[in-house]
């Protein structure tokens, strides 16, 4: 019966990455407060400096944090899941960004029915539950871009958007935040149809390039989101355009070094890691029973390389 | 639970001889042993994890996958692969919603509209395969991109809410008997596992679908009308993309366009731990079940111990590899 291995394989396997992972208990038990974070997403950087900003609050404050996601902002059922499995294990507050927020309501209902604080991040969520939004406004930020744009331009001129989605909440405030501000403020610039290249950034290029070959006279494009940007940067490259005008979104090393070097004119910032922060902030007073605002703006900033190097700037830019 | 036997192959079937059934049946212990197995671990690892509501939870996990598994199940015993199965679902999905709220027809013709709309898919991905002799996997990639793109132009890239249509919800979320908390979906899944059990192994359906994988000349040769039937496997794999479209809607409450691309993978991740062979010809409905719910298990279980999200998907990458492994074991010893 060689047959016996598997089962052994099973445990073997599991119980090595258990011991490897050295990750916090999921058990019960211990005298500091549990916060379970359930993101939109994990790979990414902005992510990653979501999570890092909510670990380095929960180190200073004393509380134990817990970070998931689906592996793509498309995954609205495994994002339930995640959501189901975290609620099993009774955290004493619960950060939540939605992908859907209908679909997640009864979840956030049975959050609440459980005494389980529940604080938005991100997006919000239609619904009366959470106690607080933690968020960006982003379409807000898209309209900043936007003017940034138009004046880099000289209020001339024809404009190309890569967009990450059309589904997502961030990928529609962030194209139509961007094409209202233009339609109302900047009747000299032809914004021509978005383009979605889901995020990826090879994607991204390849779009840029058809757009590049296909609009000549092109002056400038816009790119939603930190995959698009670095898409569009390689496209420009790639076609051998340093001649138009590049903005961007979010941050990331490839971006920065492009503003660095000038091949980009500069990018709109969200903050992170103060998200983060903020998130494990209004959790632990939350579970204090401190009331909370409504909404809490975590911010956003215009950057290109006459103030990438200030305090300000360097703190809310991730690598 | 269904009776699973070794149904019998065409003529030349392979592993023939005493003890078939009983390897067959030897296999699916074995997942079933290895999901004992996780289970326990988890139990002893985390406080929550065994409890009702943590059982149920994994259950209703295992619905979209353990139903594409399903229809995926038939395609790979019949020696193909499906490739359509996630996007067509999310394709699936947004004709419900096209259905029931765009054109409002009552839930007993949307629902069933639905369903059979993914067996058009399944149909067209059957003729090009038999039809027109393009390769399962071309075919079937083709259609993955090709539904992809439907969902978002039907959908206008946004997602369809069913908040208008009453109990739509409730196939999914909705609990038979009042008050006792086992969802719909789970009754459901269960229903049509028996059933397509019952399919493969009862009828001239499931006997043609193990000898076409098993021997594709042979059966023409015995005087089958492989072509037909080939379209019938696909066809009917399709109703289970069409119902998975409904089943993820009505947990979402929504439609969503872009949901869907990587459950195929998933889907084939269960039916090959589930100890289906890919190259055709053996498999059964019960191992494909297991093999969902050992993905379910293993996901639930490792969420709640908290183990890094990173190394998640390794564990299960290598569970994948054990699973096939132990199944080349065997077949070299028989």
């Amino acid at each position: 019966m060689r047959n016996r291995g598997i089962g052994a394989a099973l445990v073997a396997a599991t119980a090595a990455v258990s011991l490897a992972a050295c990750g916090p208990d999921g058990g019960a038990g211990g005298d500091q407060p549990y916060i379970a974070i359930v993101s939109k997403g994990f790979q990414h950087q902005f992510w990653q400096a979501v999570k890092q900003g909510a670990e380095q609050e929960a180190q200073r404050r004393g509380a134990r944090v817990t970070f998931v996601g689906p592996a793509t902002e498309q995954e609205v059922e495994e994002q339930l899941n995640m959501l189901t499995n975290e609620l099993a294990k009774q955290p004493d507050a619960l950060g939540f960004a939605a992908l859907d927020s209908r679909a997640a309501a009864p979840l956030l209902q049975q959050a609440k029915a459980s005494d389980i604080p529940v604080i938005a991040f991100d997006s919000g969520v239609d619904s009366d539950v959470p106690v607080t939004t933690v968020a960006t406004d982003n379409k807000a930020a898209a309209a900043e871009a936007a003017q940034h744009m138009a004046g880099l331009l000289g209020g001339q001129g024809e404009v190309a958007m890569v967009v990450h989605d059309q589904t997502s909440r961030s990928g529609v405030d962030r194209r139509d935040g961007f094409t209202e501000w233009m339609a109302e403020n900047a009747p000299g610039i032809t914004v021509l149809p978005p383009q979605y290249g889901g995020g990826d950034q090879l994607e991204s290029a390849n779009i840029t390039k058809s757009i590049l070959s296909a609009n000549p006279d092109l002056a400038g494009i816009y790119a939603s989101n930190e995959g698009s940007a670095i898409g569009v940067i390689k496209g420009a490259k790639e076609s051998g355009r340093d001649d138009v005008t590049i903005v961007g979104f979010d941050s990331g090393k490839a971006q920065i070094d492009a503003i660095r070097g000038g091949r980009m004119a500069g990018a709109v910032t969200q903050n992170p890691v103060g998200m983060g922060e903020r998130l494990v902030d209004s959790a632990l007073k939350a579970i204090e029973g401190q009331d909370l605002p409504k909404t809490i703006d975590t911010g956003f900033f215009w950057y290109d390389q006459s103030n990438i190097d200030d305090p300000e700037i360097k703190e809310v830019l991730y690598q | 639970m269904t009776a699973t036997r070794e149904a019998p192959a065409g003529p030349r079937p392979r592993g023939r001889g005493p003890g078939t059934a009983v390897r067959g049946r030897l296999q699916q212990l074995l997942a079933f042993g290895s999901l004992i197995v996780c289970s326990a671990f988890f139990s002893v690892a985390s406080p929550f994890f065994f409890t009702y509501g943590n059982f149920t939870a994994i259950l209703f996990s295992t619905v979209v996958i353990g139903t594409l598994a399903i229809g995926t199940t038939f395609v790979i015993i019949a020696g193909g692969i499906d490739l359509s199965t996630g996007t067509g679902m999310a394709l699936c999905a947004v004709m419900s919603g096209v259905f029931l709220v765009d054109l409002g027809l009552p839930l007993v013709l949307g629902v069933p509209a639905a369903i059979l709309f993914g067996g058009l898919i399944g149909l067209v991905n059957g003729c090009n395969v038999a039809v027109l002799g393009i390769p399962p996997f071309i075919a079937t990639l083709a259609m993955m991109l090709v539904a992809e793109g439907l969902a978002l132009v039907l959908s206008d890239s946004a997602p369809i809410y069913f908040t208008e249509v009453e109990g739509y919800v409730d196939i999914s979320t909705g609990n038979l008997v009042a008050g006792v908390n086992f969802p719909n979906a789970v009754l459901i899944l269960l229903a049509v596992a028996l059933l397509a059990g019952f399919l493969l192994n009862k009828t001239v359906l499931g006997r043609y679908t193990y000898s076409i994988g098993s021997n594709e000349e042979a059966t023409a040769l015995s005087g089958i009308d492989v072509r037909k039937w080939k379209i019938a496997i696909y066809a009917f794999a399709g109703l289970f993309i069409g119902l998975a479209g409904v089943m993820i809607s009505a947990r979402l409450g929504s439609a969503q366009p872009a949901t869907g691309l990587g459950y195929e993978l998933q889907a084939i991740a269960a039916v090959v731990i589930g100890g289906t062979s890919l190259s055709g010809g053996r498999g059964s409905i019960v191992g494909t079940l297991i093999g969902a719910l050992i993905i379910s298990v293993l996901n639930n279980g490792l969420q709640i111990m908290s183990i890094p999200q990173e190394w998640q998907n390794v564990i299960l990458g290598c569970v994948i590899l054990v699973a096939v492994y132990t199944d080349i074991l065997r077949k070299k010893r028989s």
